[in-house]
């Protein structure tokens, strides 16, 4: 597929608190570095995707908030409630369509502003899991053990990856945690939730993500050489966690299958040569790399252990540093997307993977990674 | 207030009351926990399926379900955690004491687990595997906590 691509990316600093910005101001920053990034104004823009969760942004249509500051008066504009790659497969689709030539979408979130574990409680079922109060934390601890319990991954393994992607982050200014750190620190860091240590979890973040996706016949007025979308995909799973497999994420590796092929990817591990996944746990770097046939099963522990995964590795991961150096959710997939498209563009400075032509970015929706969505990314159409 | 001090508007002790239904299949559950103890499940007629909690519809077969079965009441830890921060209890408002233990179990003659806290007073007992008996409130209101916990019986 290369009907589309991504002419325009631009997302502020991923901070701990973002005392002085609203959402529409976060908002207004990263639509405008988008629209400088593909040298474009907002009358080049035809329609508008907004991504927000209204829990998460205490307060209902909270999508429709942030309307002005994308630029979406007097014109078309829709909302996704979930990850932002999922607002970016929305905007995929209406290109694809044919009505419209561009669409920019955004994704928006404020951690600082809430009790994370509170609005990840209220995800769960009201009747039998909300009231024994199961959050984001501890369902993901308990999908880490029986991920390990399978894999035989290790607490070093999983140390390593906190190391690996906080190591990352130095090269990037927009990252909240850039840090060096030892697989011990990892350790000895307080224990959250068996398995989990405080290294082990991403951080609550504040930040925002914008993306310009262009038709065939419209990515020509961009600034920038185009990041052809070469296949996207997405598949849900069970909704009560008990129905799932937690060790392993097969919705995952349906969408990434079906992105694969849409792209004509048939070996992925050697045929993709960077990627940016969900790592809102160390773990979950692992087990995503496994499950979209990155790696091999049981094997992301040791790959990750002999440097493969490193920047100057054969398959860099999170070069970005992640989400383990700063998570704001709901933009957290469309920035893994925005990063990809920074490493085939050449951009990523010190992070920047050896003459990358293939990239995966991957968005996670819903607990334990009940839906996924995987986008392949190439800088030749 | 200072020049330079952030304005924050703060929500207050805001609060958003639900009535959330349980439905048909979850009046059934939790009456029988209640009045008898037990645990009820739903089997799929088509796969076969037994499904705790009972609901209406088979997700993989996208079918109804309306063969009740029992299950448990002793299980297997599928997975579990020992939540060990400072969590607020989202019923109360207020920090619960840590730690405590979390599962997800499989009630024997169940084909998904369910999740309930696990006792954990000799936490080298808990682990994938173990065998586990419900435990449960003397005060029973047809809730899931008329299940205090999960005990490790191995």
């Amino acid at each position: 597929m290369d009907s589309a691509a991504i002419v325009g990316v631009g997302m502020t600093a991923i901070e701990k608190n973002k005392i002085r910005d609203g959402f529409a101001d976060m908002v207004w920053e990263a639509v405008n570095l988008a629209l400088d990034d593909a040298g474009m104004t907002i009358d080049d823009i035809d329609n508008v995707v907004t991504t927000s969760n209204d829990f998460w942004d205490g307060r209902t249509i909270s999508c429709m908030a942030v309307s002005d500051a994308s630029g979406a008066r007097e014109k078309n504009v829709s909302c996704v409630e979930g990850d932002g790659t999922f607002g970016a497969f929305y905007g995929l689709t209406r290109i694809l369509s044919g009505s419209y030539g561009t669409t920019l979408v955004t994704a928006h979130s404020k951690g600082s502003e809430s009790v994370s574990s509170l609005i990840t409680n209220a995800a769960f079922d009201p009747i039998y899991q909300r009231a024994i109060g199961m959050d984001m934390v501890s369902a993901c601890a308990m999908q880490a053990n029986a991920y390990m319990h399978r894999s035989r991954t290790t607490p070093e393994q999983l140390a390593r990856v906190s190391v690996k992607n906080h190591g990352n982050a130095r090269h990037n200014p927009k990252a909240q945690l850039p840090m060096a750190i030892t697989v011990e620190e990892v350790l000895a860091s307080e224990m959250i939730c068996d398995p989990l240590h405080k290294l082990d979890c991403s951080p609550v973040s504040d930040g925002c993500c914008a993306m310009i996706i262009a038709a065939k016949d419209r990515v020509g007025t961009a600034a920038k050489p185009p990041v052809w979308i070469k296949g996207a995909a997405f598949c849900a799973d069970a909704f009560h966690l008990g129905d799932r497999d937690l060790s392993r994420a097969a919705a995952l590796t349906r969408a990434a299958k079906k992105a694969f092929d849409m792209a004509g990817i048939t070996d992925p591990a050697t045929q993709v040569h960077v990627a940016e996944l969900y790592d809102a746990f160390t773990y979950q770097e692992l087990m995503w790399l496994e499950a979209m046939g990155l790696c091999a099963d049981n094997q992301a522990g040791h790959l990750l252990e002999a440097g493969v995964f490193d920047i100057d590795g054969t398959l860099p991961v999170n070069a970005s540093g992640g989400l383990l150096s700063g998570h704001p959710v709901i933009a957290a997939g469309l920035i893994r997307m925005a990063e990809v498209v920074r490493q085939l563009r050449g951009e990523a400075g010190g992070a920047q993977a050896k003459d990358p032509t293939v990239g995966v970015a991957q968005g996670v929706n819903g607990l334990c990674g009940q839906s996924h969505c995987v986008w392949v990314l190439s800088a030749e159409s | 207030m200072s020049d330079t001090e952030h304005v924050i508007i703060e929500s207050g002790a805001a609060r958003q009351p639900f009535n959330y239904a349980v439905g048909l299949h979850g009046s059934r559950f939790l009456q029988e926990l209640r009045d008898h103890r037990r645990f009820m499940a739903v089997k799929c007629p088509r796969c076969a399926k037994v499904y705790i909690p009972p609901r209406r519809v088979c997700g993989a077969c996208f079918v109804e379900m309306d063969e009740f079965v029992e299950v448990g009441p002793q299980g297997t830890i599928g997975t579990f955690t020992i939540l060990r921060y400072a969590f607020i209890d989202p019923e109360t408002g207020v920090q619960k004491p840590v730690p405590y233990g979390y599962g997800f179990i499989r009630l024997d003659g169940a084909d998904t687990l369910f999740q309930h806290y696990i006792d954990i007073q000799d936490e080298s007992r808990v682990k994938i595997g173990a065998r586990v008996e419900p435990v449960f409130a003397d005060e029973r209101k047809g809730t899931v906590k008329d299940i205090r916990c999960f005990r490790i019986i191995d």
